[in-house]
């Protein structure tokens, strides 16, 4: 059962992914991304990630998504990829060299990871991460908000018009 | 339950994929959302790594991967949006130099 739910989602975001490569349309790739972003949090409802999943949907889905189609939507899409590809040559070696470092890593994956039994007890949820958030990552999650300030700050600095 | 290597395996084809992503799109907002599905497929691949290792660390991790994420997306965005502004053309062709 667990595993079947797994693989459907899998799939989904597998496609999802493939959708966001390969569609020409911006703004269905956006559709897709967000596609792939809820699958992805519905696996980590199955890691037992429920905090996780919860800040997947609302920061990721939600927040950084909607930037990227106000973006897509301010900066009319659609014309640029429109003509014929000057280097069309090198970009389709692109297909080759991907497929080959999906390879690398899954063969990674396949010595890597033994079959070593899991630690019994998952201190999963939303208490743990809380815990280890506010105790030993205080001074990182201090920091962040550092981060998001500077961000704003240079953003404001970055868009603001010319005179 | 679903062993961790499945989990592994998944990321990194998502984030295969957003390599060739990155390299085949012309359109500076495309390669960026590929950028995040390579952000995406790490996250999953920690939060996996830390079931495997049986605490919560790797979700911290994922926490502050996403806080840097939208940081990033914030700051990308606004510098797509100058760079279309000043060259009112969108193709990372046309932006092989770093001045203007």
């Amino acid at each position: 059962m667990t595993h079947a739910a797994f693989l459907v989602i899998a799939a989904l975001a597998v496609a999802s992914a493939l959708g966001l490569v390969l569609r020409r349309n911006a703004i269905h790739g956006a559709l897709f991304l967000v596609v792939n972003l809820g699958s992805v949090a519905a696996l980590y409802l199955t890691l037992g990630a429920e905090f996780l999943a919860a800040v997947q949907v609302i920061v990721y889905a939600g927040a950084i998504m909607v930037l990227f189609v106000f973006a897509i939507m301010v900066l009319i899409p659609g014309k640029e990829e429109t003509g014929l590809d000057p280097r069309r040559g090198w970009r389709l070696l692109a297909l080759p060299v991907g497929a080959l470092l999906a390879l690398q890593l899954l063969l990674v994956v396949r010595a890597g990871v033994g079959p070593v039994a899991p630690a019994a007890a998952v201190p999963g949820g939303v208490e743990a991460v809380a815990r280890l958030l506010f105790t030993r990552y205080l001074l990182p999650f201090e920091l962040t908000s550092v981060l998001l300030l500077a961000a704003m700050v240079g953003v404001l600095l970055l868009a603001r018009r010319r005179v | 339950m679903v062993a961790e290597s499945w989990y592994v395996a998944l990321s990194a084809v998502l984030f295969s994929i957003g390599v060739v992503g990155v390299v085949v799109r012309r359109n500076p907002l495309v390669m960026f959302m590929s950028i995040e599905l390579m952000l995406n497929a790490a996250n999953l691949a920690f939060v996996a790594f830390g079931r495997r290792a049986g605490n919560a660390d790797g979700q911290i991790a994922v926490f502050f991967v996403m806080a840097v994420a939208a940081a990033e997306v914030a700051v990308g965005l606004a510098i797509i949006v100058t760079v279309f502004r000043l060259r009112r053309r969108l193709s990372v062709d046309d932006l092989s130099l770093m001045r203007w």
